[in-house]
């Protein structure tokens, strides 16, 4: 499975919110889109799991265009966390995960396989204890599991996350960006921790107002240069002691 | 994994089944017990085997022909249409409430039943229409609420298709607009007869149910349950966001021209012989998701025999608490509806939309 995003530009409202957008996910690759507030990171997303068409530009899974194709289709290829995901309805967390099973089932009961799915899913995300309880009196954190935990049941060929790490605890963050790396999925993930993104992703690109200003491995991108043109900010790169990973430390005082 | 098994609802797979069994029984008990009561109260086997006569054209004695014609040409048809309106309203209401994703959404919210009452009343006003021979008030309700119904969708559209917001807005601002429409009519000809009719339409009743209209009504409240029932999974979906609909495969905005569509020929046609029975479209869904839980596979299962049962109730109570006067059902469906609401949602944990 290769994800290529080809000269996609997205205009909201009159304003140019995706400009000219290259980026290649490819099988197996974690891929952390990372920038400031408003440079069009959630836009990009939307785009690759159908909630918004490119003003122009195409997307591609192995060659074939997204837009050729039923949005039940893309789905059983593409699932996605995404950030505007309050429900209304209080489902069960059991219910909400089923749901992921949707696109392959959209009609008829869940068979055998569907619910062994939607339980192994659960257990990778660590919500099974919570199945019976109802999704709208879960913590942020807790919803947040649920719902990777559905992306996980639509068995995808690429996971599309936007801030997945949202109002998780420092163990769930990690439980689940190392899962991510585990599932062998590609993965396209916004991410605002950049030292998480450093250290869960295979190729990081910076969007800078609308555009990609730099894409490559973690320590070709994330350097004191980009950090300070891109968000403004002074930051030291330190190889991590273990891992050579580059991780960023800031200082508060002047 | 210490979490308590959870005992608030009724949601086990085998529960929704049992529970629907059981209130079907019960529905045809109540219809029977509904059909045999009012001013000449006959017992259930007497009502039971009336209806035999008139289902398979049997015999009767000549003295029991008033009975016959009571029970048969006015109770039956009255009975079986608050059974068929009391279903759809339950499900158009679980259906609009996940359209709009609102919890204060009822069917008329999109300004239906104001589009059929200014048609009710625009027709009563012009003569009836002598050609509809007796139907002009139905059709030209039925013909409002279309009217409504197109005006609204083509206003609340916008580029990618239906979004709820705009929906409710233009819903409600148009009912406003429709019933000026009908003060104005009602204001510039008055007769008794229009008054009356506007009434009627606000209030709603049974008291017009005649078997010529019956058919009509049933089949659409009927197919138009089926088509949302087998779309209960994409109504789940569509109920969690256009953003979350889109990732798991659904294009909100054409499952929504669907269940528009779908909801407002319901609503038109219920409204076009009923009237607009308030309440019962805005509690009784939240009332079977109390129960039974969310999932619409679940609630659209066992919400048309709720609501079939509810009504009977409510029109058997309507017409025989204060008879021979006949109370607006509005008036119990409130009565009736608002305790029962107030004491679920106190002793469960019912969540709307993130508030308890």
């Amino acid at each position: 499975m290769t994800l290529r995003i080809d000269g996609v530009s997205v205009a909201l409202g009159g304003r140019t919110v995706v400009d000219a957008v290259d980026l290649e996910v490819a099988d197996g690759q974690v891929v952390g889109l990372v920038g400031p507030n408003g440079s069009g990171k959630s836009t990009v997303l939307r785009c690759v799991y159908r909630a918004l068409r490119p003003d122009s530009g195409g997307i591609r899974v192995d060659g074939t265009d997204l837009a050729t194709v039923s949005v039940a289709h893309s789905a059983r290829i593409i699932a996605a966390l995404t950030q505007d995901n309050r429900s209304e309805l209080d489902f069960t967390v059991a219910e909400m995960v089923a749901l992921g099973r949707s696109p392959h089932r959209p009609r008829g009961a869940l068979t055998d396989e569907d619910r062994r799915i939607c339980r192994e899913a659960m257990e990778a995300m660590d919500v099974a204890g919570l199945a019976e309880r109802g999704v709208l009196g879960l913590s942020g954190g807790e919803r947040q599991r649920v719902l990777v935990a559905r992306a996980l049941a639509q068995r995808p060929q690429l996971l599309v996350l936007d801030e997945p790490t949202n109002h998780l605890d420092l163990r769930h963050q990690l439980g689940l960006l190392k899962l991510l790396r585990r599932t062998g999925l590609a993965v396209l993930t916004v991410l605002h921790d950049l030292n998480l993104a450093a250290g869960a992703c295979d190729v990081v690109a910076v969007l800078s107002g609308g555009r990609i200003v730099a894409t490559g491995t973690p320590a070709e991108v994330l350097t004191p240069g980009l950090i300070r043109e891109v968000f403004g900010v002074e930051a030291t790169v330190v190889a991590h002691p273990d891992t050579g990973v580059p991780q960023l430390l800031y200082s508060l005082t002047p | 994994m210490t979490t308590p098994p959870r005992t608030r609802r009724l949601d086990r797979p085998g529960a929704v089944t049992t529970a629907t069994v059981v209130l079907t029984v019960a529905l045809c008990g109540s219809a029977i017990l509904a059909i045999g009561s009012g001013g000449a109260e006959l017992a259930p086997l007497d009502t039971a085997r009336y209806l035999f006569a008139g289902i398979t054209g049997g015999r009767i004695t000549p003295d029991e022909i008033t009975d016959y014609q009571i029970i048969w040409q006015i109770r039956t048809p009255r009975v079986l249409l608050a059974a068929v309106v009391g279903a759809g309203l339950a499900v158009t209401g679980v259906a609009v409430q996940a359209l709009v994703r609102n919890a204060l959404a009822d069917p008329y919210v999109l300004g239906i039943s104001s589009g059929a009452a200014s048609g009710a009343a625009t027709v009563t006003v012009l003569g009836g229409l002598p050609m509809l021979a007796g139907h002009g008030p139905t059709v030209g309700g039925f013909a409002g609420a279309m009217f409504a119904g197109a005006l609204v969708y083509l206003l609340a559209r916008s580029g990618g298709g239906l979004t709820s917001l705009r929906l409710v807005l233009v819903g409600v601002v148009l009912s406003f607009g429709f019933q000026a429409v009908m003060s104005v009519v009602v204001y510039l000809m008055p007769s008794g007869e229009s008054t009356a009719t506007v009434l009627f339409w606000l209030m709603g009743g049974f008291g017009g149910a005649v078997w010529t209209e019956l058919p009509a009504v049933a089949a659409i409240v009927v197919a138009g349950i089926a088509v949302l029932a087998a779309n209960h999974r994409r109504l789940d979906v569509l109920s969690l966001g256009d953003e979350a609909a889109a990732g798991l495969g659904v294009d909100a905005g054409r499952l929504r021209n669907l269940v528009f569509a779908l909801t407002a020929v319901m609503t038109g046609a219920m409204v076009a012989v009923s009237g607009a029975i308030g309440f019962a479209g805005l509690i009784l869904p939240h009332l079977i998701r109390m129960v039974f839980g969310a999932s619409h596979g679940r609630v659209l299962t066992v919400a048309p025999v709720v609501g079939a049962l509810f009504m009977v109730w409510v029109d058997l109570a309507a017409r025989t608490w204060f008879a021979p006067r006949e109370l607006p059902l509005g008036v119990i469906t409130a009565l009736v509806g608002v305790p029962v609401f107030i004491a679920l949602l106190r002793r469960r944990a019912y969540l709307f939309g993130g508030h308890r």
